[in-house]
């Protein structure tokens, strides 16, 4: 007869398989403290040449290429750390990841190319916010659950970007930055190690 | 405890059959290859523990093209889900009356 730590195993085995093929767990808490930096990084340039001045073409050139550095980070670092699990990273849940996480980010795309067409540019940074938290708090039943509630921080920190123009810009720059590298951390240090 | 045991499939007893089974009760349906990735197994081994579950009729097969290419896709059937919950429920069982 096999004993009862057998079954326990078995239990676990079942957990880790049913979360392994739901869940996309590759995601790197480090490509999140990176997105964090390269974010501070650019909000501090735009703060200090940009903003202010409003040269549009210099940020919209600054915003592309930190979303660049940042995609490309996650990309590369979740990749490794799927190769590293013995998985690929393409997988049936980065597709669904993906798809879940497309939706709320072209629309917002999208609506903020509206935006610049209309001259609407202090509405920019707070819908930047508010889409990417919308396709956080939509990627969170796809990936760690801890995803849904970075979602709902970036929507709050938009809604406030929103009405307090002003301070669209430090609003962008806690989200993105801040928020990024404690999420990041956190994710790193519970699930990396 | 010997009634326990019996209400635990046999067809279970490998960790192979039982992580296919795990995974497809909560996906609708999975091809071969996503289920080679996760459960970390040969092709051989893997097509031999899914023929002993067809033959169980625990899953289900549908053959379908990708382009030209022959793509076979399992899914749970209802007597898999049955068998896979009851089997579930004897470990709940076995465990609670080891305590």
């Amino acid at each position: 007869m096999k004993d009862d730590q057998h079954y326990i195993r078995d239990i676990a085995a079942m957990r880790t398989m049913m979360e392994r093929s739901t869940k996309f767990m590759s995601l790197s808490g480090l490509a999140g403290i990176l997105a964090g930096m390269y974010a501070l990084a650019g909000a501090f340039i735009a703060h200090k040449y940009l903003y202010t001045e409003g040269r549009l073409a210099g940020l919209i050139l600054l915003a592309v290429a930190v979303l660049i550095l940042a995609v490309g980070s996650a990309v590369w670092l979740s990749w490794k750390k799927a190769a590293k699990r013995r998985e690929k990273a393409w997988n049936p849940t980065a597709k669904r990841l993906a798809i879940n996480m497309a939706v709320p980010l072209v629309t917002g795309g999208v609506l903020i190319l509206i935006l610049i067409a209309n001259n609407l540019f202090s509405l920019m940074a707070p819908c930047t916010l508010l889409f990417y938290g919308l396709a956080l708090f939509n990627a969170g039943k796809f990936t760690y659950e801890e995803v849904r509630s970075l979602g709902l921080i970036q929507i709050a920190l938009g809604l406030t970007a929103a009405y307090f123009t002003n301070y669209a810009l430090l609003c962008w720059a806690v989200g993105f930055g801040l928020v990024h590298i404690i999420y990041g951390m956190y994710i790193h240090y519970r699930y990396e190690r | 405890m010997k009634i326990l045991i019996e209400s635990l499939h046999k067809a279970f007893e490998s960790r192979i059959r039982l992580g296919i089974m795990s995974v497809l009760a909560v996906n609708d349906f999975l091809d071969f290859n996503a289920l080679k990735d996760y459960l970390d197994v040969t092709d051989g081994n893997l097509a031999t523990h899914l023929k002993s579950l067809e033959k169980e009729h625990f899953i289900g097969v549908k053959k379908s093209f990708v382009g030209r290419k022959p793509n076979t896709k399992y899914f749970m059937t209802k007597a898999g889900k049955k068998a896979f919950d009851d089997h579930l429920k004897a470990l709940e069982k076995l465990i609670k009356s080891q305590r």
